[in-house]
């Protein structure tokens, strides 16, 4: 068999593989709902303010109904998420005992922040009716500031794996001198937050706008579909090349802080300078590179401006304190999968710049919708991507340089791992089924709604939004006109 | 001392999570045994329309407990879960399908659909507080200490069964007495006696239970048995009892709104005993608060946190609680997602 994959199976205890599969596959699942619980609520509110301050009943539909999708995907986005704080004492128990109180506080803000969040989205998906619009809105206002704050406690969290720091280890090697404020502020901490930010509202942008552009290309071009694109697009659009930048710059931070990840990254073996870019390939174990396309100089030109930069090597640090060359392989594609979709979305949204300074319109072409209803998804897979170079980059860390992922796995047998592992995909794949078919449904009702298929239908049944009865007495008396 | 001053937080957090959840879980155990489609229509409804605007952060306080358990004491997180591994692992699959069959419940049209999703719901709101409530009285029982390897025995004992059960009791009674103030708010009198009716079979059923529990901890988990049997865990626990009795008379009464006031009193109080009861251990008689406690710095920055949370957070959750109470809360209606505005004509045909 392949030798790369004996190591990597080699490199610990039994139960290291299922717990890593574990931990992959719901972090995995979770991160595509975490741009929308971070940014939905902004593009909507962004869409509501135009609503109310324009009187513009289209724009409050879209924001009605944006909300209405927000309530199924928070709650999945909230029960996926608990089930991940269940996983850290579940799976790694021996890093959590450790250093739990080491980096553990930037949890503490993200739940405060969280439940905030919990509590200002239920007042805002549940006030559209009796609440007056503007104070609905001014409620609901805080919502972006109070996910911005939960996701700097994550963040922080994971900078502080990917550079440590903020500690002394004591003789028996236990930390000991907790400096909070350096735990938290560690240097990788606002490269990956700001690239984190902008990252997912770009995403929720470019996903939101992407279902209108499908609409479009269908030929709803009704004042609805140019409404729902445009402003989710635009917001996307003037993201895109301030996301390149802060991209360029992490990757730069990584070269800083975390040679031996940039060198799995870009696949680089030996210590040197004039180190030249591949595009893709396979790093095998003896550092020899196959396939891809080779550009010389370019990666220390990349890293600092100059060809005579000097780029850490793989082979600098001991077989076992670094990444396989599978895992190095794959941070790799990762990486570049991530940069060339960047640079796609680049050119889309200049192409859109471009037609909006020149005509104040969108761009006619039907190749430009096709690209933006694909946008969507190509950002979900840099969100993953963006994920597995950090992580994967990291091996055989979990906390770099200080702690191994073999050292803080469980000790729950093997066989019980891939059992939950299976439970866990098998569930997972029900309920992310079932929530994408529920949005379709939706859709598909109210494309029909507006269509006018339905309408005496949607007369005769009043009783469709109460599942099981009849609506209370107190609001039945039409006062459903909250928002508008 | 910090550490205290932490544990304390961690017991309030616990307690808040035993209220709040509780009633949400509650909510579900009576959508489980509501009957079918058509006799449970009526009690689904209500259920439905409560739990709506509030369950997502009635659910969010466990996350608390866990980042608390965390910071604050590393190691009694890391023997808890290793210990504890599978009873907590059913709970984090009973969340997740609790979650994702309420939230998606509600948007489905086709009523097999929403049979399936509901009774997902309904069936892991009793699985999941069960084996929340076991893990809580294994660790009582003083069958787990650091170094402990997940066993069955730590939770397959009778004080962990009958810790679950009184859970699920404890949650059931919640819901009831909660849904019997919201069958009045939403002026649906043949609710009203539906639901008071069952808040008080499950004070009955909470009663066995605890007199059972009483019997089985004396040998079985002595030092908490005795920490609730003498001085200020005794005193706490009259007091509970006292609180639990007034909440049926309230509600005999009709007077729903106090009701649930000392029907949440009850609980609360009985968590509070129980902690008191472990004093001064977290897991007795093997970790006390001061050896799991984590950094000083880390502890005070912990306080200093949930200090600032409270000045951030009470106020929205006050405001949500009595938004939701007088009814200004309400889910968008089918109508209003279509109704379709001018604009929508096509623009250049």
């Amino acid at each position: 068999m392949n030798s790369a994959i004996d190591h990597f199976l080699a490199d610990g205890p039994a139960q290291l593989l299922p717990a890593r599969e574990l931990m992959a596959f719901t972090l995995g699942s979770h991160i595509l709902l975490v741009p929308f619980g971070v940014a939905l609520p902004a593009i909507t509110l962004l869409m509501h303010y135009r609503g109310l301050r324009k009187g513009d009943a289209v724009a409050l539909l879209l924001a009605r109904r944006w909300s209405a999708v927000m309530a199924v995907q928070f709650a999945i986005g909230i029960v996926t998420g608990t089930v991940l704080s269940f996983e850290l004492g579940l799976l790694w128990p021996g890093m959590m005992g450790r250093w739990g109180d080491v980096f553990g506080l930037g949890f503490g803000v993200e739940a405060w922040a969280f439940f905030l969040e919990a509590i200002l989205i239920a007042i805002y998906l549940y006030g559209w009716r009796r609440l007056k619009p503007w104070t609905h809105f001014w409620l609901g206002l805080p919502l972006p500031l109070a996910a911005l704050m939960g996701a700097f406690g994550i963040v922080a969290a994971n900078s502080w794996m990917n550079t440590p720091r903020g500690f002394t280890l004591d003789g028996s090697g236990n930390p000991v001198d907790v400096d909070v404020r350096r735990a938290i502020f560690t240097p990788m901490f606002g490269p990956e937050y700001w690239h984190f930010v902008v990252g997912v509202v770009l995403t929720a942008g470019y996903v939101v706008a992407g279902v209108y552009a499908v609409g479009w290309l269908r030929g709803r071009r009704d004042r609805y579909h140019r409404l729902g694109f445009t402003v989710p697009f635009s917001v996307a659009a003037i993201l895109t090349p301030v996301q390149f930048m802060l991209g360029d710059s992490i990757a730069r931070s990584v070269f800083h802080k975390q040679p031996v990840k940039f060198a799995a990254t870009e696949i680089v073996w030996k210590t040197d300078t004039h180190v030249p870019e591949y595009m893709f390939g396979r790093l095998h174990p003896d550092g020899t590179i196959s396939g891809g396309i080779k550009i010389p100089q370019l990666d220390s030109i990349l890293a600092g401006f100059s060809p005579d930069t000097k780029v850490t090597g793989l082979s600098s640090v001991p077989a076992g304190d670094r990444p396989t060359a599978t895992q190095a392989t794959i941070a790799h594609w990762a990486f570049d999968i991530m940069v060339t979709i960047g640079s796609l979305l680049l050119l889309l949204a200049l192409w859109y710049g471009w037609c909006w300074l020149r005509r104040r319109d969108l761009p006619r072409s039907p190749w430009f919708f096709r690209c933006a209803a694909l946008a969507g998804g190509a950002c979900l897979l840099t969100v993953e991507c963006g994920w597995i170079t950090t992580e994967v980059g990291r091996q055989p860390w979990i906390v770099y340089q200080n702690m191994r992922v073999a050292e803080a796995v469980t000790d729950t047998r093997a066989s019980t791992l891939w059992t939950m592992l299976g439970l866990v995909v098998v569930l997972y794949v029900l309920v992310f089924g079932s929530f994408l078919t529920v949005l379709l449904k939706m859709s598909r009702r109210w494309r029909l709604a507006d269509e006018g298929a339905v309408t005496a239908a949607a007369t005769g049944d009043v009783e469709g939004d109460t599942p099981y009865g009849p609506r209370p007495l107190s609001t039945t008396g039409g006062r459903d006109g909250g928002g508008a | 001392m910090t550490e205290d001053a932490v544990a304390w937080v961690l017991l309030a957090v616990v307690a808040a999570y035993a209220c709040a959840g509780g009633t949400d879980y509650g909510a579900g155990f009576w959508d489980l045994f509501a009957g079918g489609a058509e006799r449970g229509k009526r009690p689904r409804w209500l259920i439905d329309h409560a739990m709506e605007p509030v369950w997502e952060t009635n659910n969010v306080w466990l996350i608390f407990v866990l980042v608390i358990m965390w910071t604050g004491f590393p190691v009694l997180f890391q023997t808890v879960f290793t210990a504890m591994w599978l009873p907590l692992a059913l709970a984090a699959v009973g969340l997740v399908l609790r979650g994702a069959g309420f939230a998606l419940r509600k948007p489905t049209q086709r009523l097999a659909g929403r049979r399936v999703y509901g009774a997902v719901f309904a069936v892991s709101s009793l699985l999941t507080p069960f084996f929340l409530g076991a893990a809580v009285g294994g660790l009582a029982t003083g069958r787990v200490a650091p170094g402990t390897e997940a066993s069955a025995d730590a939770w397959s004992n009778g004080t962990s069964v009958i810790a679950g059960l009184l859970t699920v009791a404890a949650t059931a009674f919640l819901g009831a007495v909660f849904l019997t103030a919201d069958a009045r708010r939403f002026d649906a009198a043949d609710l009203v006696g539906y639901f008071r009716l069952r808040a008080w079979c499950s004070l009955g059923a909470l009663a066995v239970l605890a007199v059972v529990g009483l019997v089985v901890t004396r040998e079985d988990a002595r030092h908490v048995h005795d920490g609730l049997t003498s001085g200020i865990g005794l005193t706490l626990v009259l007091v509970a009892v006292v609180s639990a009795l007034a909440t049926a008379g309230l509600l005999y009464r009709s007077a729903t709104g106090w009701a649930r006031i000392t029907a949440v009193g009850s609980v609360a109080l009985v968590v509070v005993a129980w902690g008191l009861a472990q004093r001064p251990y977290l897991i007795p008689t093997s970790l006390t608060v001061s050896e799991a406690a984590g950094a000083t710095t880390t502890l005070r920055w912990l306080l200093l946190v949930t200090a600032i949370a409270v000045v951030l957070v009470g106020p929205p959750l006050v405001l949500l609680y009595r938004l939701d109470t007088a009814g200004a809360l309400q889910p968008l209606t089918e109508a209003d997602l279509r109704r379709t505005a001018a604009g929508r004509e096509p623009e250049d045909p």
